[in-house]
């Protein structure tokens, strides 16, 4: 039973920064129907930026979540702007493949400039662990799960509460009926991409911390990414924020009950059991694209 | 005309072992042909039917497993207390085993992944090959893991009054893998001419048109999923009794990004398009190498496949057939551009 426990705690932790992952991916697919094979690589560069302020330029751990969150604003927009907006209106095979190059080439650059050496950031929180009865948690992963549930939070206002948000849940519906109310879809479009990958590179700056940071280290995040969007349903920020601690659950349970060699495989499975049973998702009353 | 230019190119290309003597470049080649191979499987399914599969490896790295396993035998534990051994058979026996088990993977993937269309169907399909790739790190006692599986037999043809022949050096297999791809283009050649590859064609451009004038969506795209996948099997078998050794790694989504960049570049849905794409792509890392450092080629590889895509978004094959046409006569010129438009659909 505590060990069922200390599962649960783990996955709370790990389930916040999936819900960041996959809020950020589900937003730019909900909203641009671009499939972002980059959001692993801004995930990788949220880590590295970590890694730059404070271990090289050596600041204070609490600036730098901040600084690459912002500077995972910046990427993802200057992404939009070059590769992204020339090829709107092209089919989505063809921006799928362009995000790939993308990936394939930022990834490679990342080896070039900080070889595949893994890295890892030093922290302000004490080593002991909080020990609650039977389980026990870092104070490290406790920070991250309050700075998870922060930015989840904010990105819920965001879009819920302001002009922005509103514009770009009307995208979402209709991206020509918007346009006609006045909304501006370009900008929408550069703000989501943007948004999502700051989204993407906050994940990266909380879990790089964690473990090591190393250039590969976003493919996996962006299949999770995936796994999540598609349990919670396409632009479903709540399904996205549930996606995101089903899949901590099933891959914590199964690297406890199963085997651990197991564990990333549980993404990939849960994508192909909900795609076959229930195409739409777990939650989604909006239909399906494609 | 277009005959005679296929057995031109075939001439010329069966030539290249008889002058060609460095042994670095014959490698190159070699694998590239192989890769080549899969590249005209996956534009089977990505060309002709319109359906992007990012799994294909899946196929490729389960054709080289099988024709392994079977060359090489094994022993390994099931659930329950069940063994499962099997003594090792000659290679062209897991040759022919791995084109059957790739197809029948082809059959079942497909079955289940044609449910979903679109970027679903990307998704599911790299969920199969990750799935795949983690059993093949994972499952250690049948497929030693990380461990890799080595001393992989070279494939041998046995030659009736004369024993067999053991393709064992490079100039032996450079003939295997252009024989193997020989047919293979002459097999998809020959589908998309027929009334099945009509029915590919008819329900890429329009499905719910296609479904309309009665092509069976589910039979058709599944076929073509079997066929692409015991040909990606084939390449894969290839690839394992040539390198001798195969670990998971073979499985990486890498490599079927670098098939997709072959069918892309080379021009999708046509014949051509996946061996000029895959000579280029399988090449270029051996031009850079000497100029570049290997992360910085893959830097120039994803920067390719992006000006690729804004320049010539249709392919080069497509793109310099229509240049051609258009040169060639005037006024029947407008006809051609106008025919070869239609998303260049008819093949080269």
């Amino acid at each position: 039973m505590s060990e069922f426990l200390q599962h649960l705690v783990n996955m709370l932790v790990l389930g916040g920064t999936y819900a960041l992952l996959g809020i950020g991916l589900t937003l730019i697919f909900g909203i641009m129907n671009v499939v972002n094979f980059t959001h692993g690589v801004l995930y990788t560069f949220g880590a590295y930026i970590m890694f730059i302020v404070v271990q090289q330029l050596g600041l204070n751990f609490f600036v730098a979540l901040p600084v690459a969150v912002l500077a995972g604003w910046l990427l993802g927009a200057a992404i939009e702007l070059t590769l992204l907006r020339p090829l709107r209106g092209s089919d989505i095979d063809t921006t799928m493949l362009v995000m790939i190059g993308a990936w394939i080439a930022m990834q490679s650059g990342a080896l070039w400039i900080w070889g595949g050496v893994a890295k890892s950031v030093a922290t302000p929180f004490p080593e002991a662990p909080l020990v609650l009865g039977p389980v026990s948690v870092s104070w490290l992963r406790l920070f991250v799960l309050a700075a998870a549930a922060m930015l989840i939070l904010v990105t819920y206002l965001l879009i819920n509460k302001t002009s922005l948000g509103r514009a770009m849940r009307a995208t979402f519906q209709d991206h020509d009926t918007a346009s006609l109310m006045g909304v501006n879809v370009d900008m929408i479009y550069t703000s989501t991409f943007a948004i999502g990958s700051s989204l993407a590179a906050a994940a990266g700056a909380l879990l790089g911390p964690v473990y090591v940071i190393f250039p590969q280290m976003g493919d996996l995040a962006a299949v999770k990414a995936f796994a999540i969007v598609i349990l919670g349903g396409l632009g479903n920020i709540t399904g996205a924020v549930i996606g995101g601690f089903i899949l901590a659950l099933a891959e914590e349970l199964g690297a406890g009950y199963v085997s651990s060699g197991y564990r990333d495989a549980m993404g990939f499975v849960i994508i192909i059991a909900v795609l076959i049973f229930r195409p739409t998702g777990l939650f989604a009353r909006a239909e399906r694209v494609g | 005309m277009r005959a005679a230019v296929t057995i031109l190119v075939v001439a010329a290309l069966a030539s290249v072992p008889l002058w060609l003597r460095d042994p670095y470049l014959l490698n190159a080649l070699i694998t590239t042909g192989i890769f080549v191979i899969g590249a005209m499987s996956l534009n089977l399914l990505l060309g002709f039917t319109g359906q992007l599969s990012l799994g294909h490896i899946a196929f490729f790295g389960i054709g080289a497993y099988v024709s392994a396993l079977t060359s090489l035998g094994f022993d390994a534990g099931l659930p329950g207390g069940f063994r499962l051994v099997h003594t090792s058979w000659p290679p062209i026996a897991g040759f022919v085993l791995a084109i059957l088990v790739a197809g029948s993977c082809g059959y079942f993937v497909g079955l289940l992944s044609f449910r979903v269309r679109g970027a679903y169907f990307v998704i599911v399909t790299i969920s199969f090959a990750e799935v795949v790739r983690l059993v093949a790190l994972n499952w250690v006692e049948l497929t030693q893991g990380p461990l890799a599986l080595t001393n992989i037999p070279s494939i041998a043809l046995p030659l009736p009054g004369f024993g067999e022949l053991t393709l064992r050096t490079k100039f032996h297999n450079y003939y295997l893998v252009l024989v193997v791809a020989l047919i293979a283009y002459l097999l998809i050649a020959r589908l998309v001419h027929s009334h099945f590859g009509r029915a590919m064609r008819g329900l890429m451009e329009n499905e719910t048109l296609a479904v309309s004038v009665g092509i069976d969506v589910t039979r058709t795209l599944t076929l073509a999923a079997v066929i692409s996948a015991a040909i990606a099997g084939a390449a894969g078998s290839l690839y394992a009794h040539y390198i001798r050794i195969i670990d998971p790694e073979v499985f990486a989504f890498i490599n079927t990004v670098t098939m997709v960049i072959m069918v892309i570049s080379g021009g999708k849905g046509s014949l051509a398009g996946p061996v000029v794409g895959g000579l280029i792509f399988g090449l270029l890392p051996v031009a850079l190498r000497p100029v570049m450092a290997p992360e910085a080629q893959w830097i120039a590889y994803g920067g390719v496949l992006i000006a690729i895509l804004f320049v010539l978004p249709r392919g080069i094959v497509p793109s310099l057939a229509q240049r051609f046409a258009r040169r060639r006569s005037g006024a029947a010129a407008l006809a051609t551009a106008a025919l070869t438009d239609t998303g260049a659909k008819e093949p080269a």
